[in-house]
């Protein structure tokens, strides 16, 4: 974006504060612009009416992020990487997860390759009211078969509708595959120094987003994204060559910081998404396959928090996948949106005066933990959010924002009384502060249980521990 | 766009193009024609960049062809006009320089601090541990990285809960701190080694100061590494344990952990500078209040800057990390920009990855996620991630536990530190590699 302030975007904005946007002034709209929560498309005056339309445009220019965006994929499952306007998360918010890609083979037997496209697309994690995902399938052409390309494409296409990466540096062998999804758009892989030509007539020719490859050679790599936008291609990812280990994967991850720094301050021939391929782990002759898995996490992570927009990657093992969904959701969560709930009592399902009165802290990831791990199992109870300014149950017993009084007051605040509002008199505190379990009792005068240490084993303390006797 | 043309309608066509004769092609009377625009496949875009003389030209047999039956444009087997018309797109390369900036205002390096001392500084500790002294984000191209990462192994004062795949390593020591801070430095390859006191709280044990700080001296004489000594973490008995800790360790530059907010670090932090040693200061994922107790520990009790860690805390993947992540990162840049109130290392309890339960519960609580696979290999790739994460944002020196997490943690940190040399692996051809 080549503007920062409400004030520059506002130039450009019809200034008739009419209220269509759905903010009450152009101002206000104009800083939804520069917070990127809003968009030109959001003004009916300033898309609709003729005399803005050089305005609009200008503005557009001006808003456009200073990585390009790139979509790879159609439909819902499209992937969107790139876009990005800053080189810290905290300067404003990473935008468009690093995407994840795992490698098929098109040497695999068919009935292999289907079952692992299929654990591909249908791995899931539920995480804070969503699930974690993965993004694609990236198709090796192992056999450098053209036919047996196009039939390996083709059979994973049939099974998944989530984007593709078509890889070969043989022009002749992409050709085959795009004709198998040539609606799809997917991502070719790689122009690179000896087959760009071809290559890059095949972005063309099917208009589909394409890599360029040169391994740690950055003016190469710059040269190659130069001569393919030249010539019309706009969708460019780069691969400056991810190398497994030892000083080669030092000269990586600097290749990552000078494209992402160079790009963020304004060099657009250079300002693209970034593929990394902790897939070469399994390259590094590492002999034991958990070590390998490991390996190929820890450069995933890397690239994650270092300008990795797009991976592929091998290890399917969920001790791999877990982790990795986890640091591109945690690198790629809007640092802008409040650490904590406000502090209340919460109903989850339908609570009687029957039913179990618990607290965890305000801290938003606690509180939605607690909460998703009793409602996903269909308890109904009563859930107080004790105000712990936004720290989590342990750290909050341990630095005094967690105390009986606080818990006292949470309760006098959200106008709940244990020996009205239900029948049992009783509190069940997280255990891991069953330390305040006594002074809850005498503060509250009410029965105080400990719950389990961790909120996901609540339906089974349940079973044991509920109703009280 | 579609008209009908008459026969007399291409011969005048005909006329103006010099073509004398259609081989092979007899036309009879009264023919209708339907010229849906150009061949379906002609690029404007194309027609553009060959001028437009040439363009005229490629419509104008574009259009005879398509009328005599001739197959036309991309997707009609006529590759021939189609490579002609590409070529000049793609004709060299266009050379580009690759080029950028160092950070020209990382201007004020971090404090580097020593902890542990040698006989030349009047200790007993075999080596000593160096932190700090980055000129830019770790690893960053901008200025070479003085110190490499650190890893401290936990000990603690009594046996405790810890998660089966981290027990494992450590069952048959846990009664001896000694035994364990051994086994942590000669098998686990510990650069340093800290000791909890945890019983001492309250709660547990109440173990006296006096009493506790004999654990301290028992592991001093196991190994000659140097030493973190942490508390219990009641704020109340914290001071006066870390105090006679302090005392027994006197001349040997230990790391008192921690001095903080909710206590009396005045006490700490006088106890540290009678007998020798360094603080922690640790806030809770807070930047102001870091600042705010890095203040007074410097102003109010006089702590040298040589002698101040931070723990700016460590929210475990999954769990706050992002937090935490960012909380260092902004510390590290202020630094880096000037703020002389944060321009210290830091230090993380990385251990705090064994809170999460996808390190150490059996399986998913939820019915609707995937399979979690077997937990003794989730845990320690979970201790790692969130530690080179943080290792990423500025943090010098980690506390762990699993041994597995400690080498991988290390090797990771010390290839991008640029210490570790690999046979070259051949990446071009990945596409074709078997896994």
């Amino acid at each position: 974006m080549k503007i920062n302030s409400p004030l520059q975007a506002y130039k450009y904005l019809p200034q008739t504060n009419c209220g269509e946007c759905g903010e009450p002034t152009c101002m206000a709209f104009a800083s939804k612009l520069i917070d990127r929560s809003g968009k030109t498309a959001d003004c009916p005056p300033l898309v609709k009416e003729k005399k803005f339309a050089k305005k609009l445009a200008e503005l557009e220019g001006l808003l456009a992020p200073e990585i390009r965006e790139v979509i790879i994929g159609v439909g819902e499952k499209a992937a969107k990487i790139g876009g990005d306007d800053v080189l810290y998360r905290h300067k404003l918010t990473f935008f468009n997860k690093t995407k994840m890609f795992f490698d098929v083979a098109d040497n695999m037997e068919e009935a292999a390759l289907v079952e692992r496209v299929k654990q591909i697309a249908d791995f899931r994690k539920f995480y804070v009211g969503n699930y974690l995902l993965l993004d694609g399938v990236a198709v090796r052409a192992a056999s450098g078969d053209p036919a047996k390309f196009a039939a390996a494409v083709k059979k994973v296409a049939e099974t998944t509708d989530l984007p593709l990466i078509l890889c070969s540096f043989d022009p002749a062998v992409l050709k085959a595959g795009l004709e198998v999804v040539k609606d799809k758009n997917p991502l070719l892989y790689a122009a690179n120094k000896d087959n760009w030509k071809e290559v890059g007539e095949l972005a063309l020719e099917y208009k589909v987003p394409v890599v360029v490859s040169a391994l740690n050679d950055l003016d190469a790599l710059k040269t190659l994204a130069k001569t393919l936008a030249e010539a019309g291609i706009q969708d460019i990812v780069l691969d400056p060559g991810t190398v497994p280990v030892g000083k080669g994967l030092k000269d990586t991850f600097t290749n990552f910081l000078k494209i992402r720094r160079a790009g963020i301050d304004g060099d657009v021939e250079i300002a693209y998404p970034i593929l990394a391929l902790p897939f070469t782990a399994w390259m590094a002759g590492i002999e034991d396959p958990v070590s390998a898995s490991y390996w190929e996490t820890v450069m995933a992570s890397m690239f994650t928090i270092r300008y990795g927009d797009i991976m592929i990657l091998h290890s399917m093992e969920p001790y791999a996948v877990l982790p990795e969904m986890h640091l591109v959701d945690t690198i790629y969560t809007d640092p802008r949106t409040p650490v904590a709930v406000d502090g209340a009592m919460y109903q989850v399902g339908s609570p009687t005066v029957d039913s179990p009165v618990f607290f965890t802290t305000n801290f938003a990831l606690t509180y939605y933990t607690v909460e998703s791990d009793i409602a996903s199992n269909g308890i109904d109870c009563w859930l107080l959010a004790v105000d712990t300014d936004g720290i989590g149950v342990e750290a909050a017993v341990a630095g005094g924002q967690l105390t009986s009084d606080k818990v006292k007051d949470a309760f006098d605040k959200a106008g709940f009384d244990l020996k009205k509002d239900v029948n049992h008199n009783t509190l069940i505190v997280p255990g891991l502060s069953a330390r305040l379990q006594g002074d809850i009792e005498d503060s509250l005068g009410a029965n105080v249980m400990v719950g389990p240490m961790d909120s996901g084993r609540i339906p089974g303390w349940m079973e044991k521990n509920w109703p009280p006797k | 766009m579609a008209k009908k043309m008459k026969l007399t309608d291409i011969t005048d066509m005909f006329a103006g193009m010099d073509v004398e004769a259609l081989e092979g092609v007899t036309i009879e009377g009264d023919i209708e024609l339907d010229l849906g625009g150009l061949g379906g496949g002609f690029d404007p875009m194309l027609a553009a960049a060959l001028g437009q003389e040439s363009a005229v030209l490629a419509q104008h047999f574009a259009r005879i062809a398509g009328m005599f039956g001739y197959p036309v444009g991309i997707g009609a087997g006529a590759p021939a006009p189609a490579a002609a018309l590409a070529a000049p797109k793609f004709k060299d390369l266009i050379p580009a320089k690759f080029d950028v900036a160092n950070m020209a205002d990382w201007a004020t390096p971090i404090q580097e601090v020593r902890i542990g001392n040698t006989s030349a500084d009047g200790g007993s500790r075999g080596k000593a541990v160096h932190v700090g002294g980055e000129k830019a984000l770790p690893f960053y191209f901008d200025a070479e990285m003085p110190n490499r990462n650190q890893v401290t192994i936990d000990v603690f004062d009594m046996r405790i809960g810890l998660a089966k795949a981290v027990k494992q390593n450590y069952d048959e020591v846990m009664d001896s701190p000694g035994e364990w801070a051994k086994k942590n430095v000669e098998q686990f390859n510990a650069d340093m080694i800290t000791i909890h006191l945890i019983s001492t709280d309250p709660l547990i044990k109440d173990t006296p100061a006096k009493e506790a700080a004999k654990v301290v001296e028992e592991v001093l004489q196991a190994v000659d590494v140097p030493i973190a000594i942490g508390g219990s973490g009641n704020p109340q008995k914290d001071p006066e344990v870390l105090a006679k800790a302090a005392e027994v360790a006197e001349g040997e530059r230990c790391l008192l952990a921690s001095a903080s907010l909710n206590l009396d670090y005045a006490a700490i932090a006088e106890a540290a500078l009678k007998y020798d040693h360094d603080v922690l200061s640790w806030t809770q994922l807070d930047m102001n209040s870091q600042k705010e107790l890095n203040r007074k520990l410097m102003k109010q009790c006089n702590v040298p800057r040589e002698r101040i860690i931070m723990d700016p805390t460590t929210a475990a993947l999954g769990y706050g990390l992002d937090y935490a992540y960012t909380n260092m990162e902004r510390i590290r840049l202020a630094a880096l920009l000037g703020d002389d109130e944060l321009t210290f290392p830091m230090s993380s309890g990385t251990t705090n990855a064994w809170g999460a339960r996808e390190s150490w519960m059996v399986g998913s609580p939820l019915k609707e996620d995937s399979d979690w696979g077997p937990r003794e290999y989730r845990g320690p790739i979970w201790e790692i991630v969130t530690g080179l994460s943080l290792a990423l944002a500025g943090n010098d020196l980690f506390m762990m536990m699993h041994p597995t997490s400690v080498a991988f943690l290390k090797k990771a940190t010390q290839t991008l530190f640029g210490s570790i040399d690999a046979e070259p692996v051949d990446i071009s051809n990945w596409i074709a590699a078997e896994v």
